[in-house]
Order: structure tokens, then sequence, then C-alpha cells
């Protein structure tokens, strides 16, 4: 193949390490107005009043907005519709949203939103979900404070008649998305009542509902175009929807386009997390190592909205019993909902907080058999013909054995593991690893959204443009499905690009999350550049006058032993008015999956990665290094190569960062260390070495054979550090982060 | 209260009025229009806001705008001239340090700065960016370009 499989430089590399590359904040309008927003001071109050008339006399405040404001409806359109745009009777964690101040310049409105007074009585609040599920806590949602309950039921836990069982309970933090780039948008009214949207995002089309939503006016009236974007992992799944509604609202009060952007402080404590989790776990074994049973109660900590609570939960509960064929399976799961800021989509999207669970208790169970932590994996490790939790047979495309074996000989384990008994002195070696299945894309939790459109147009000189309705937000998409689309066609990859994502463009292809992008827009492209090809391949034929099949290669049309360019058929083809433009389409048909009893196939494909971290830990002070770590992943097919180990390595260490050093800390729903001198993500000295290796077990599915690696590379991490930190030392910490203060009590 | 300052930035020399509160990275990104420098956090913790102002490495969000007038100061602009990239840039580009790129400005300028100064091992390179936050590439990569940068 000349362009999939290759390790091209990233499309925006060069202006991005120029500075050129436009974020949000770089934007100007004419006579554009800033914003800021007045948030609620105590985690649960019932408005009573506000006082603003000091606010509205500063000099250059344009305007103060609240709920009574809002033109069309006062709620952000998610999986439920329960949390307001603005709170306008009661606010139900600290920061909520309640109202909007526009002005001429950003101080000026963030000076007029110290001055706004908030008359409030404080209600009843309750804190931690296990509370918060008690019959006499105060009622957050619903009448029970439960967003979400799944269950899954395979075979029979009762009648396993395990050997040997083992239980216990994990509990893991908050993770902050630390993207460098805090939330941003600019709205910009248009004349026929309409707005334009500019801004940081993952989900374009999320962001599209939402400002239809507050201002109550058609979908074609509403354009939002991405804006290139500085990280997002999942931070930028769902809260962009408020903050474009905030701002939409704001430009079309004062028909000015209005700037919206967060300070960090700001960002880290009214933006969504990673749901703290709660995890009892129970696996019962033969004496051989196989698992016979798994049971497990898990329990997310939503905050006070539901947003994305119950699809996060849903991934977390298909996945819950780790990636092992298991004959008898229970697992009930509730998303929580407590006085703290909502939590949503993070990479990896609720299972990292089980996969701690399950991987730390395979490995305890292993002990117990007198077993290595390999063995016990090898044992289990789901493999062809077997099935998942959910009954889902898997077929093909199933790597995990392998990521184990490249994982583990590439760290050296079978000369390195040792039992943690025959460990002494101050600093101890130990090495730890860790095994996840992941299903790609949205699987029955999101089959609706489960489409991709795309456009493809060949220009008269070959250039190529593709516009998709996935976005771009640093993981190399805009690179990948150029790639992509050059082979389809034939075309050389340097005259390929993507366009900025933009509603006006193509049509709702859902979000941008769950590692779908190279399987769903891939696919999409792949059908648009099918129909132009079928065009092209007719000129050539008229070209060579010849028949038979065209093989696209090197940058020219083969038949037999004739052939043409690339530039001279597209030049004929223009000539001969052939039309080279195609709209494209691809969605997944229906998953069996059936949520009475959680059986069914819950996705289409499948990731499987295998991670080993080696870890030097200092007993006396707690502190732990990470020597190396090893990280493989069975993705199908690597579209480019370079671009899926810099996901390896940047998810890898986001994973161990969520390990070892990522802490936020609560005090009665308020964050205490919503910046980075607080809340420590890692830095270029911290990081380890992290060899990533790739497996290509071929996804008849996917474009190339290719399935997802967004999430993965996240997923297992921790376990693996945390196993490491258990072989070195025999202290099994079952709370994350593992701080140094938990190695040394 | 209003300040008229000069700074010379990326060699122009400009007179610009400010507040007494605006920072440089203010003057640079809102007055200037050099958005190049990024805002990471406005509170001197991310580094995406570097720039060099007579010779060294700042964050340009904790210097008042005032504490710059008549300083010499280098943006992300002004290291690549005539639109070719510097070799920090092609090395930042070539290693696949770049993700999403928010950070880049900041840790291109953190370098550069270092090499103007003939810091040149890798070590000093590193300890150079050692307070810069990226969030998507796991640093491999940077430390990947910082060493096609020591070779040359």
């Amino acid at each position: 193949m000349d362009s999939v499989g290759k390790s091209f430089v990233r499309k925006d590399a060069a202006s991005k390490a120029t500075g050129a590359a436009l974020f949000t904040a770089d934007l100007k309008f004419p006579e554009m107005l800033f914003a800021a927003t007045i948030r609620s001071p105590k985690p649960h109050i019932k408005i009573l009043g506000i006082d603003d008339a000091k606010a509205r006399e500063v000099m250059g405040v344009v305007g103060i907005y609240y709920a009574k404001d809002i033109p069309g409806e006062n709620v952000v359109p998610l999986v439920f519709m329960d949390y307001p745009f603005l709170a306008e009777k009661e606010a139900k964690f600290q920061g909520q949203p309640i109202g909007l101040v526009v002005a001429r310049d950003i101080n000026t409105a963030r000076k007029a939103v110290r001055l706004v007074k908030i008359k409030y009585r404080e209600l009843r609040t309750v804190f931690d979900p296990l509370d918060a599920m008690k019959k006499t806590a105060p009622k957050i949602y619903g009448r029970d404070n439960i967003f979400k309950k799944f269950i899954v039921k395979k075979g029979n836990t009762k009648s396993a008649k395990p050997d040997v069982e083992v239980e216990d309970v994990f509990t893991t933090n908050y993770q902050v998305h630390a993207y460098l780039e805090t939330q941003s948008m600019v709205a910009v009214p248009q004349p026929d009542g309409g707005v334009n949207v500019y801004g940081s995002m993952q989900c374009p089309f999320y962001v599209q509902d939402a400002v239809k939503k507050i201002l109550g006016v058609p979908y074609n009236k509403v354009k939002i175009v991405q804006q290139t974007t500085g990280g997002a992992f999942g931070g930028k799944e769902d809260v962009p929807s408020i903050v474009a509604g905030h701002a939409a609202v704001l430009a079309a009060k004062t028909g000015k386009p209005v700037k919206l952007i967060y300070t960090r402080e700001e960002d880290f404590q009214a933006m969504s997390k990673r749901h703290p989790g709660w995890a009892k776990i129970k696996y019962g074994a033969k004496k051989n190592g196989k698992i016979v049973s798994c049971e497990v109660k898990y329990i997310l900590d939503g905050g006070a909205f539901s947003t994305l609570s119950p699809i996060v939960l849903w991934r977390g509960t298909v996945h819950a019993a780790g990636p092992y064929e298991i004959p008898n399976v229970y697992i009930e799961t509730y998303a929580v909902a407590t006085n703290k800021v909502p939590c949503g989509a993070y990479r990896g999207f609720g299972q990292p907080q089980i996969a701690f669970a399950n991987e730390s208790l395979i490995d305890i169970l292993a002990e117990k058999l007198g077993m290595n932590p390999l063995e016990i994996r090898r044992i289990n490790a789901i493999k062809k013909g077997g099935r998942t939790e959910t009954g889902h047979k898997i077929t093909g495309s199933i790597g995990l054995d392998k990521t184990i074996n490249l994982a583990v000989k590439s760290a050296g384990w079978n000369r390195k593991w040792k039992h943690p008994s025959s460990k002494s002195g101050s600093r101890r070696y130990g090495i730890g690893m860790a095994t996840s299945i992941y299903g790609v894309g949205l699987g029955a939790g999101g089959k609706h959204l489960a489409k991709s459109g795309s456009f493809v147009q060949v220009e008269p000189d070959g250039s190529v443009l593709v516009a998709v309705g996935n976005t771009e937000m640093g993981q190399g998409a805009r690179t990948v499905l150029s790639q992509i689309a050059a082979e389809a066609l034939g075309a050389p990859y340097e005259m390929v690009d993507l366009m900025a994502t933009d509603t006006s463009r193509v049509p709702d292809s859902g979000p941008t999350v769950a590692s779908r992008t190279t399987v769903m827009s891939g696919n999409s492209i792949l059908n648009a550049c099918k129909s132009i090809r079928k065009r092209i391949d007719d000129t050539v034929r008229k070209m060579l006058k010849a028949k038979g099949r065209v093989i696209a290669k090197d940058g020219f049309y083969h038949i037999g032993g004739k052939k043409v360019s690339y530039a001279n058929a597209i030049a004929r083809a223009w000539a001969d008015r052939i039309h080279l433009t195609a709209a494209g389409w691809f969605r997944v048909e229906g998953t069996t999956y059936n949520e009475k009893n959680g059986q069914g196939d819950a996705y289409f494909t499948y990731t499987y990665s295998t991670m080993v971290a080696e870890v030097e830990v200092d007993v006396e002070t707690g502190e732990v290094s990470i020597l190396n770590f090893v990280s493989a992943h069975d993705i199908g097919k690597a579209i480019n190569p370079k671009l899926a180990e810099g996901q390896i390595q940047g998810g890898g260490l986001q994973g161990i960062g969520y390990g070892t050093c990522e802490n936020l800390v609560l005090e009665n729903g308020k964050i205490l260390n919503p910046n980075f001198t607080g809340y420590i993500v890692p830095t270029a000295v911290d990081a380890p070495p992290i060899k990533p290796i790739i497996v290509e077990e071929k996804y008849k599915g996917g474009p190339f054979g290719a399935k997802g690696l967004g999430e993965p590379p996240l997923i297992c991490a921790a376990p693996a550090v945390a196993n490491a930190i258990y072989n070195a030392t025999g202290k099994r910490i079952k709370s994350l982060p593992i701080i140094p203060e938990k190695l040394v009590c | 209260m209003k300040h008229e300052i000069k700074l010379f930035v990326n060699d122009i020399p400009y007179n610009i009025t400010v507040n007494s509160q605006d920072t440089l990275l203010y003057a640079l990104r809102d007055i200037l229009h050099l958005t190049g420098t990024k805002k990471g956090c406005g509170e001197g913790e991310c580094g995406a806001c570097t720039v060099i102002m007579d010779g060294e490495a700042v964050r340009s969000c904790l210097i008042l705008a005032v504490e710059a007038d008549g300083k010499k100061i280098i943006t992300i602009e002004g290291v690549s001239a005539n639109g070719k990239l510097s070799r920090v840039q092609r090395a930042f580009v070539e290693a696949g340090a770049i993700q999403c790129g928010f950070c880049t400005p900041g840790f291109v300028m953190a370098i550069e700065a270092a090499l103007r100064k003939k810091k040149t091992k890798k070590e000093e390179l590193i300890k150079a960016v050692s307070g810069h936050l990226c969030r998507c590439t796991g640093y491999e990569n940077i430390i990947k370009a910082i060493d096609k940068i020591v070779r040359g």
C-alpha cells in the first residue's frame, strides 16, 4: 500500500510548531465582547434572589443574563434531560453556572462577576455515593439518587463451585483531563437570526444540539466549526455544549460576537472529570487456575447531574469481569448523584476504575493459588471462539495472547519476576502486569449514534478535499483519515487533506469518542471514495483503451502493463466533466445486546492490551520510580504506526499519572487544589520510557483492518503499576492514586 | 492606570498603551495580535506562554507588561524566519513531538532560549523544559526531538 501503514508526519505539525495554528482564543471578530460565568458559591442551595446592581454599574459591562433570559429551552441535551444551562431556583454543586456577564473586555466581565451577590439558603448535602444511596440521604436526583443501574448475568455464580475465592474492595479518585487549552468558544450572530460557533470541542453535533436547544432555532441556522483543539481526552465531549450554549445566548442577546474562555481554576472547578469509583469484586477459581465465577458491585460517583454517567457506567459494566473467559458472572452497577461537580467522559470511560479492581484482584488470586500473575492470565485470557462476560462470541481479530507474549518478552518478565517475599533493602525492584479488553466504538450503549458522514471532492489538479463529522483534537485524525482517503483514491498522500470539522458540511456523524474515528469516519470515507474511484476507473479504461481491473500504485493507475498518472487521469476526468465528488455514509448494524440480563454482542469488535510496569520503590519514603513500561495493543492495523505509538505513549503516561500522582482533593464539595501546583500531572522529568508494541490482528469490518486505539493505552496502566508496587513491597494498595503516604503508613 | 511602554518584539519596535495589571502575555496576544504564544493557566504553572526576554526564557503570564518596557522580546513568531522552521521546530515536527500542539510554542521557546545561552547538552535541554506540561505525548517524542537537536 502507498499510504496506509506509513508513518507520515502529521499534516498539522508545522503550523502547530510555528504557532500559526488557530486555537479558539486566537480568534478575533469586529466588536467582539467577552463573557464570564456567575457560579454557585455552595454545593447545594436554594436561590432566593440575586443582587447585581453594583455589577451592572461597572463601566464596560454590556449585560447580565440568567435562566429567565434563555430564548429556547434551559436544558443541556445529553442522555437524560436534567442539567440546566443556568440554575434557576436550585444549584446542586459548587461552581454550577447561574448567570452570565458580558462586557467589552474580559477583566471587566470577571470584575462584574465578583460583584454579583447571590442570596441563598443552604440545603442538605451528600458527597459520598454510598451515603447517597441510603434512604435518609437528601435527594439530588429522582427518588433514590440513582441515575442508572445495570445488570449483567451470565451462567449462575451460585453454582460455580470454586476451590478458591478472593474478594476485595477497590476505590479510585477523580482524574482531571488537564488538557493544556481550557474550554473555549466564540459565538458569532448571523444576520438572519442564526449563529455560527467556533470552538474547542470533540463533538460538534452535540454542540449543535445544545445551541439549537438554548436558542430555540432550527438546525440549519446553527453552524458549528471546530477550531484547532488543544487536547480533550473526553473533557471536550459533553461540556463544550454548555460553554457554547452560554456564548450563543449572549451573542443572540447582544447581537455581537462573544468569546467565552475559562480560566484554569474555573476549568478545574466546574468541568467534568473521571468518576471516582467504588468496586467490590470477587473471583472464584479452580485449583488449576481457571476462573469459574466473578461477582462485581460497581458504583460511580456521578456528581450533581447525569451528563454522560449512564453510558460511562454501561461501558464499565460490560467490561467489569476483565478480559477473561468466565462461565458464571453477576455484575450490578450504579451511577449515583452527589452534590459535586458532574463527572463525564474521560479516556477509558468507566473502564480504568474497574480495571484497577479486576487486575489487582486477579494478582491476589494468583498468589493464593501459588501462581505467577502471567500464568493465571494466560490460563484465563479470552481466546478465539471464547465468549465475553456478555456472551459475545469472539470469532476473529483477537490478539490478547499475542499482546501478553510480546509485552512480557520485551520486559523480560520470566527473568525478572520474583515473589515479593524475596525482596529486601530500602529500594526494592518490582514488576507487574495488567491486561484489558476494550469494545471499540459506542456499542449497544450508543447504537443510535453509530453512524458517520463524509464528503470527498477531487479537485482538477488532483488535490483532494475531505470533510468528516469526527474531529482532530491532537490524536491525528486529520493525518490518518487523509491516508485512508489517499489509499482508496490512489491519490498521493500529500495531495489529500481534511477540512476543519463543520456541521454545515457533513451530517450528524455522532461524537468523536470511544476510539471510533478511524473505523467510523474511515469507513465513511471509503464509502465516498468507492463511488469516485468507479468514475475515475472508467476514465482510466477509456484513456488506456483497456478493460479489466484498475490498480492504483505509486501515483499511477495500471491495467495490465499499461498505466496513466494520477494527475493525468484526474485532469481528463474533469475535462470530460465527470463528477468527482461524493458524500459517504457508514452505519453500524444493530447489536444483539439485551439490557435486561446484560447478554448479547455489546460491540462490533474489541482492542486487546497488555502492559508491564517495572518500578523501584523506596520503602522508607514511599517514592515510586517507574523504570520501564511496555504497552502492547492489538489494534487490527496501524494506519500510521508513528501516530499509533504516540497514542500509546501519551495514554500510558496519563494512566501512570492516574495511578501514582494525580490526586484531586475535595472538602465538602469544594475542590481544594484547582491548579497545576496542587494537582500534579507528570512532567518530562518524571516520564518513564514507554515502549509501544503494535499487534495487527486484522478486523475485517475496519478500514484496511483497523480497530480503535485512543482509549486502551490508559486503561490498564494504573493496575500494572499497582501490581509492580505490590511485587516490590508486598503492600497491596487498594485505592488510587498510590501516593507515597499510602506506602509508608 | 494607563502606561506608555516600548517593546522590541522580534526586532520590531512597538509603542503601546497598557494598564498596570496587564501581563506581557496580554500585550503580546491581545494588543500586538501575536497569538502563537499560548495561555494554558495564567499562573506560571504550565509553560505554554514562554517567550525570550533579554535572552532569558520567561513565563509571559507572570511578567507585567510595564516590567517589559524597553525589553527585547522573542516570541514563537520570531524563530521561524521567512516561514522556514528553526532546527528546534523541525526536530519537534520530525520526532512526532506534537499532538494537540497547544504546549508546543512554549517548549520550542524554552529550548531556543537554552540553545542561545550555549546550553546544548541533552540534560540541559531536558532541564529547560522540566517545568513545561504536555498532556498528549507522554514526553517520549519530545525527548526524541531533544536528541535530534543535540545531535545537530
